[in-house]
C-alpha cells in the first residue's frame, strides 16, 4: 500500500519547466455559516471569469416518495420553475436569460440539485429568484400549473425512457435489484399511471416537509466579494421560514441479493445488450472507492481487462461500461455490454465471468493499478476546472456537504484512491461481485 | 438524471444596457424587498486572456495562453482541413479517428496505455471542416505525453487490423443509428435535404458500402495529402503555462517538418436550395413520440448576415425561453424540449432546422405549432424580445473562456474560420448592433417554410392521418434503411 502511495506522489512531485505556478490545486477555499432558519451557506471566491453560480441542494429525492406518486420529487423540481409569489410565471426564466444567465436542475434517488450561472452583476437577481421559490413558491402555484409539467414529464419519459434504445433497462434493474417497498425499487422518472395521479394537494405537502431550508444547502460561488455576497443571502433569505419538524435518515433495511435473478425483456433494437448489476457499499463507505478503482481496470480505456477482450480482441461487442453508482443507502454496480451483430450473449457473458473471475483470484499488476489511479487523480484536476453548471465546483461542494459534511472535501475525496493497494480491488471484487447473488438484465430484439 | 432543459447551444455576445446600481448591502435579517426584481449591477468586464503568438519552424503557428488556476494544460492542434473541403468525407473522418490507432514506435495499445498511466487524454477528430487533435493533461506530465501527441499528428502507422476493427465499429454504429429515432432523424433529414450527390448528404460515419471498400493505403494517402504542410495549423495551447518555458518542449516534439502535402481544398459545388415543401415519413410502429425535424438549406459560416441571423435563432427556438420551446413545452405540453438551429459550415451552406420529439397523439397538433411559429416569425418582434435575445446571447461570452478547453476550443476556431483577432473582443459589439430590420431581413431571407423539408420518424399508422390532414405538401414513406446507404 506504501509503495503505491509513494510511486503516485513523485509524478505529482515531478519539477515542471513548463512556467507552472500552481501546486496542489485541490484546495478549494470557502467560508460556511446557517442562517437562523436552518439553510446551510457556503461561499466560495474564484475570479477567473465574471460568473456566479448560486447552487442549492434540496436533501429530497425519489427515495423519499409515497407508493402511487413515484416520480413525484422530479415533477416537483419542474414546478420550482413555475413562478413563486413575487415572480409570476414566466419570470424567472425570462429574467435570467435577460441577464445572460442559464439554470437547470435534476433530481436523483437521494437529493434534488439547482442551479443558476449569472453574469457576476446579476448575483442580486439569482439570489432574489432563488430565495422567493424557497420562501413562496406556493403563492403561485395551482392545479394548472401541476397539470401543465405533467404533460411536459411525461414527453421527458417517453423521450428519454419509452422512446430511446434500451430505455426500459434501468426501470427494470432496479425492481429486480430491490424488493417491493424499498425506496430505490422505483424510477426517479416515475411510471406513467402515478404521474397522472399527482396531485396539487401533493405538491403542498412535499413542499411543506421536504423544502425547508433546514433541508437544503446553498453554495454561491465564482466571482463574489465573500463578505458582500454574504450579507446578500442574509438578506434574501431572511424571510424564509424554518420547517416545522426536522427531515430525519431515511430508515430502511439494507436491502441484499440472494440469488442470481434473470430477466429478458425485449425492444426494438436491432443489438441485443447484457446488463449485469449489484448492490454495492454506500457512497463514502469502505469499498465504494475500490469499485471505482475496479470500473477503470475493467472498462477504462483500451486495456481495460473487458473492452480488450469483447471490443478490442475479440470484437465480440460493440461497447463495455462498468461503473459504480454511488448513493446513499447504497451503490449500485453495473456492467454493460452490447453485442455485435450476431454475437450471442452467452458468449459475452462467459467472457465477463471469466474476467471477473481472474481479478477475483489475483490483484491487478503494479503498472494496471497505478495506470487506473493516475487517472482519477487526473480526474480530479478536471473537476476543479469549471465553477456552474451540473458538476461544476459550486454543485461538487453541495455535493461533498451532502455526503460528507464537508464541502471542501476533494483532497480527502482523492486521498481515498491514493490510500489504495492492489489486493483491496481483489477483494471488492471478492466480497461485491459474487456470481450466484446478481441480477442479469438482457434486452433482445422484438420477435 | 431528468435534467430539465435540454442542452441549447448557445455561444456568445454583448453588453446590456440596464443602468448600473449599486449592490444594496441590506442590514442582515431585515425581509428583503420584493416588489420588483433587484437591477442589475454594472457589467463586470471579460478580461480575455492575452494570446502569446510563437511559430515552430516548419511547423505549426503556436498561440499560448496562461490560465493557472488548476495544473492541468490542454492543447488543440487544428488544421483546415474537415470532411467538406475535399469531396472525402468518410476518408477525412477514418484518417482522424485512426491517428492514435497505432502511431510512430507505438501500437495502438501502446499508446493508450502510455497516455493513461499518464492521466492523459488524446482525442482525435475531424469535422466537416477541420481535423483535431486535442491532448489534456496534468501539467507536470507533458513532457512524457506530448510526444504521443505528435507521433499521432504526424507520423500514423495505419495499421490494416485497426482498421478492420474500426470498419466493423461503424458497420454496427449504422445499425445503433437506425434503431434510434434521435440519431436517425439527424441522418434522414440531411440525405433528404442533400441528396445521395452532395457531399452534405451522408454521414462522415460513411456507407457500408464504402466502410467495405476502404483500405489502409487511402487513410496513408489521405493524410500524406492533408495534414502537411504543418506549417498550415496551429497548435493552441491552453493552462498552466508560460510560452517561454514550454516552447523549446513544443519546437523538440515536433522537430523537423515533413516535407510534401498538397492541401488544396477541392471546392465542392453549392448544394441546390429546395423549392417546394414535402414531408417525408419513417415509420417506427408503437413509438410513444413522433421525432420531428424540418428546414432547409441554410447559410455557411462566412455569411455576412451571422450575427442576425444568431439573434433571430435565440430568438425562434435557440434559447429556453424561445418561441418554439415555449410554445411546444411549456403552452401546450407535447414535448420535453423543442429548438432551432442553423448549422453553419466553412465550405457550403449547412441546414437550418427546427425540430422536437413529440407525443405521438399529438404529431399533427404539434407540426401545427411549428408552423404557426414559422410564420409569426416574420411579423415585427417585439423590441423587448429582441434585447433580451441579444443580452443572453452577449453575456454568455465568458462561458466560452472558463476552462482550459474551453479556451483552447475557443482560439481554435479563429483558425478554423478564418475570423479577425479581434474577433472575440468585438463579438458583444457586433450582437449589440443588429436591429429589428436585421432580423426581419434574416428571417425572410434564410427562414421560408413553404419550402421546407419535413421528416418525421414515429408510428405511421397512428400519425399518417393527422398529417395528411394538415395538406403540408406531398407526404412520402422511406425506409429506414435507405436514408443510410
Amino acid at each position: 500500500m506504501m509503495r503505491r502511495l509513494l510511486a503516485i506522489a513523485l509524478l505529482l512531485a515531478a519539477a515542471s519547466p513548463l512556467g507552472a505556478q500552481q501546486k496542489g490545486g485541490l484546495d478549494i477555499p470557502y467560508t460556511q455559516f446557517t442562517l437562523p432558519n436552518g439553510l446551510h451557506v457556503i461561499l466560495h471566491e474564484d475570479h477567473t471569469v465574471p460568473l456566479v453560480t448560486v447552487n442549492v441542494w434540496y436533501h429530497v429525492g425519489s427515495a423519499r416518495e409515497k407508493p402511487g406518486r413515484t416520480g413525484f420529487a422530479h415533477l416537483f423540481e419542474h414546478l420550482m420553475f413555475m413562478g413563486s409569489g413575487h415572480a409570476k410565471y414566466g419570470d424567472f426564466d425570462q429574467l435570467l436569460e435577460a441577464a445572460g444567465g442559464t439554470n437547470n436542475a435534476s433530481t436523483a434517488e437521494d437529493q434534488t440539485n439547482y442551479y443558476i450561472d449569472v453574469p457576476s452583476n446579476a448575483l442580486e437577481l439569482a439570489l432574489f429568484l432563488e430565495s422567493d421559490r424557497m420562501a413562496y413558491l406556493l403563492d403561485a402555484m395551482s392545479p394548472k400549473t401541476v397539470d401543465a409539467q405533467r404533460d411536459v414529464v411525461k414527453n421527458e419519459r417517453r423521450q428519454s425512457y419509452e422512446n430511446a434504445p434500451y430505455g426500459m433497462a434501468s426501470i427494470e434493474i432496479a425492481q429486480m435489484l430491490y424488493p417491493q417497498g424499498h425506496p430505490y425499487r422505483w424510477p426517479t422518472i416515475g411510471y406513467m399511471e402515478d404521474l397522472s395521479a399527482a396531485s396539487y394537494q401533493d405538491v403542498v405537502d412535499f413542499f411543506k416537509t421536504y423544502y425547508q431550508p433546514g433541508n437544503a444547502s446553498l453554495v454561491v460561488a465564482g466571482d463574489i466579494d465573500p463578505a458582500k455576497a454574504k450579507a446578500s443571502v442574509e438578506t434574501w433569505f431572511a424571510d424564509v421560514k424554518p420547517g416545522t419538524a426536522p427531515i430525519g435518515p431515511i430508515d430502511y433495511p439494507h436491502a441484499n441479493l440472494t440469488e442470481v435473478r434473470k430477466k429478458t425483456i425485449q425492444d426494438r433494437v436491432q443489438l441485443p445488450r447484457l446488463y449485469l448489476a449489484w448492490i454495492t457499499p454506500a457512497h463514502f463507505e469502505p469499498g465504494d472507492a475500490e469499485l471505482d478503482v475496479l470500473s477503470l481496470l475493467l472498462a477504462g480505456g483500451k486495456n481495460s481487462r473487458l473492452y480488450k477482450r469483447l471490443v478490442y480482441e475479440l470484437q465480440v461487442a460493440q461497447d463495455v461500461a462498468a461503473f459504480q453508482a454511488s448513493k446513499r443507502l447504497n451503490s449500485e454496480y453495473q456492467i454493460v455490454v452490447t453485442a455485435r451483430p450476431d454475437v450471442s450473449i452467452d458468449k459475452i457473458r462467459a467472457v465477463v465471468d471469466e474476467e471477473i473471475a481472474k481479478i477475483q483470484q489475483a490483484p491487478p499488476a503494479a503498472r494496471e493499478f497505478t495506470r487506473a489511479i493516475n487517472q482519477i487523480e487526473s480526474s480530479f484536476y478536471d473537476r476543479m476546472e469549471r465553477i456552474g453548471g451540473f458538476g461544476g465546483v459550486g454543485d461538487q461542494m453541495n455535493g461533498y456537504y451532502f455526503a460528507a459534511g464537508n464541502p471542501g472535501y476533494f483532497t480527502e475525496d482523492l486521498s481515498r484512491y491514493r490510500a489504495l493497494a492492489p489486493s483491496d480491488i481483489q477483494a471488492v471484487a471478492q466480497r461485491f461481485l459474487p456470481a450466484n447473488k446478481r441480477v442479469e438484465l438482457v434486452v433482445e430484439s422484438v420477435k | 438524471m431528468s435534467a430539465r432543459t435540454l442542452g441549447l447551444s448557445s455561444r456568445i455576445a454583448a453588453a446590456c444596457g440596464i443602468a448600473a446600481i449599486a449592490v444594496t448591502v441590506a442590514v442582515a435579517q431585515q425581509a428583503p424587498d420584493r416588489s420588483k426584481p433587484p437591477a442589475l449591477g454594472p457589467l463586470p468586464a471579460l478580461n480575455l486572456p492575452p494570446i502569446e503568438k510563437r511559430k515552430i519552424p516548419d511547423g505549426p503557428e503556436v498561440w499560448v495562453v496562461g490560465l493557472h488556476k488548476v495544473p492541468t494544460v490542454h492543447l488543440q492542434w487544428v488544421n483546415t482541413f474537415g470532411g467538406g473541403g475535399n469531396g472525402e468525407p468518410m476518408l477525412a473522418s477514418l484518417t482522424a479517428a485512426m491517428l492514435d490507432e497505432g502511431a510512430g514506435q507505438r501500437s495502438a495499445l501502446e499508446i493508450a496505455d502510455t497516455l493513461d498511466y499518464l492521466g492523459a487524454e488524446l482525442t482525435t477528430n475531424s469535422s466537416w471542416d477541420a481535423a483535431s487533435v486535442d491532448l489534456h493533461v496534468p501539467v507536470a506530465r507533458l513532457p512524457e505525453a506530448l510526444p504521443v501527441m505528435v507521433d499521432a499528428i504526424m507520423r500514423p502507422t495505419f495499421p490494416e487490423a485497426e482498421l478492420d476493427r474500426l470498419r466493423k465499429e461503424r458497420l454496427a454504429s449504422l445499425i445503433e443509428v437506425e434503431d434510434d429515432p434521435e440519431q436517425l432523424i439527424r441522418f434522414a433529414f440531411s440525405r433528404l435535404l442533400y441528396g445521395t450527390k452532395h457531399l452534405y448528404g451522408t454521414s462522415m460515419l460513411g456507407t457500408a458500402p464504402a466502410l467495405h471498400g476502404v483500405t489502409t493505403a487511402d487513410l496513408r494517402n489521405y493524410h500524406a495529402r492533408h495534414y502537411r504542410p504543418l506549417s498550415l495549423s496551429v497548435l493552441v495551447v491552453a493552462g498552466d503555462v508560460a510560452a517561454d518555458a514550454v516552447m523549446p518542449l513544443l519546437t523538440k516534439a515536433f522537430g523537423t517538418g515533413l516535407p510534401g502535402g498538397n492541401p488544396a481544398r477541392l471546392a465542392s459545388p453549392p448544394p441546390a436550395q429546395l423549392d417546394a415543401r414535402h414531408v417525408y415519413l419513417i415509420d417506427k410502429p408503437e413509438a410513444a413520440q413522433s421525432q420531428i425535424r424540418m428546414g432547409w438549406i441554410g447559410v455557411p459560416r462566412s455569411t455576412p448576415d451571422f450575427f442576425a441571423i444568431r439573434v433571430l435563432n435565440t430568438i425562434l427556438g435557440g434559447a429556453f425561453t424561445s418561441r418554439l420551446n415555449n410554445n411546444l413545452r411549456e403552452v401546450h405540453g407535447y414535448a420535453y424540449g423543442a429548438s432551432s438551429s442553423f448549422d453553419m459550415r466553412r465550405d457550403n451552406p449547412g441546414p437550418f432546422f427546427a425540430g422536437a420529439g413529440v407525443q405521438t397523439d399529438k404529431t399533427a397538433e404539434a407540426l401545427k405549432e411549428f408552423f404557426i411559429e414559422l410564420a409569426r416569425i416574420h411579423e415585427p418582434v417585439p423590441p423587448e424580445e429582441i434585447e433580451k435575445a441579444k443580452n443572453y446571447l452577449a453575456l454568455q461570452l465568458p462561458r466560452n473562456f472558463e476552462t482550459t478547453r474551453d479556451v483552447a476550443g475557443s482560439l481554435a476556431q479563429l483558425h478554423v474560420y478564418n475570423l479577425p483577432p479581434d474577433y472575440y473582443a468585438t463579438y458583444a459589439d457586433r450582437v449589440r448592433a443588429v436591429t429589428a430590420a436585421d432580423v426581419k431581413r434574416a428571417a425572410d431571407q434564410y427562414i421560408q417554410p413553404g419550402k421546407f423539408a419535413v421528416v418525421i420518424v414515429g408510428d405511421r399508422k397512428a400519425i399518417e392521418p393527422g398529417i395528411k390532414s394538415l395538406n403540408l405538401g406531398t407526404v412520402t414513406v422511406i425506409d429506414a434503411a435507405a436514408v443510410l446507404k
